[in-house]
């Protein structure tokens, strides 16, 4: 198998589990987002049933040399918690709440011509790029 | 509530599969920029966003979804605004939920975690200034 077929996979059944659990409806994210007597706790189990099968899966694999279509791991390289992490998790954060939209949501409302999506995805696209139009930070000194 | 942890599961199965196979993190809106900007230099980033697509045509016929509310003018600027702070957020703090709330969290990244309890916090506070009844 190649990895485009492996990431077509891996989209295919993120994009089910984001659809089943409800968070590809802004709603139900609002009504997890906006604490009021209608809270809506789905996003907690979502979140919670996520991290768990991702950790015991990231255990499981444990020291592997290798992927099965690659000749390496690739985790993040950057540790720090820094400006430009808190800086973009804020911003990213009142994004969120003002329309219940994160990524993953967004693309999966697109693509099923979610009207919602179709309007939020055009300011997405537009402040991914204007990001890629700053400076870039020095990368991370690797050990 | 069935549904949150049955598709959690396979969110989850997703982020594992993803690092077993390509030894990748699941971070979407990471993957979304590289299918945008460097679409020719790697396929796979492009095929994750079509699959994400795909699936939820797949849980669409799996589940009864909602119906959409009709959009007015003032839903329109805020989609469209929402969608630039999150373009633009996501790609300086370098992950959204995907990434650092589920892929991060469970590699008890600190990083992540410091992220995740940020944007979700924010996220609560700005959700609850404007929506609640």
């Amino acid at each position: 198998m190649s990895k485009p077929i492996a990431a077509l996979i891996g989209g295919i059944v993120f994009g089910t589990g984001l659809s089943v659990s409800g968070m590809s409806d802004p709603e139900v994210v609002l009504g997890f987002l906006t604490v009021d007597g209608g809270w809506n706790p789905a996003l907690l189990l979502v979140m919670a049933s996520a991290v768990t099968v991702t950790a015991l899966g990231y255990l499981a694999i444990g020291r592997r040399s290798a992927p099965l279509f690659d000749t390496r791991f690739h985790p993040p390289a950057r540790t720090a918690i820094d400006g430009r992490l808190l800086l973009g998790a804020i911003i990213f954060g009142i994004g969120w709440g003002v329309a219940g939209y994160c990524p993953g949501p967004a693309i999966v409302g697109a693509f099923t011509l979610d009207p919602r999506a179709l309007v939020f995805l055009p300011g997405f696209i537009v402040g991914m790029l204007a990001f890629e139009g700053l400076p870039k930070p020095a990368p991370p000194q690797i050990q | 509530m069935t549904n949150a942890i049955i598709g959690g599961l396979l969110i989850g199965a997703a982020a594992t599969w993803l690092w077993l196979s390509m030894g990748r993190v699941a971070g979407i809106s990471g993957i979304a920029a590289q299918a945008l900007t460097t679409p020719r230099a790697n396929l796979w980033p492009l095929l994750f966003v079509v699959g994400l697509g795909a699936g939820g045509w797949i849980g669409n016929l799996l589940r009864n979804p909602a119906p959409i509310p009709e959009l007015d003018a003032l839903n329109v600027a805020a989609l469209l605004s929402a969608g630039l702070l999150v373009g633009f957020g996501t790609r300086l703090g370098s992950g959204c939920t995907s990434g650092h709330g589920v892929c991060g969290s469970a590699r008890l990244s600190k990083r992540s975690i410091s992220a995740t309890v940020v944007f979700l916090g924010v996220g609560m506070l700005t959700a609850t200034l404007l929506h609640a009844s």
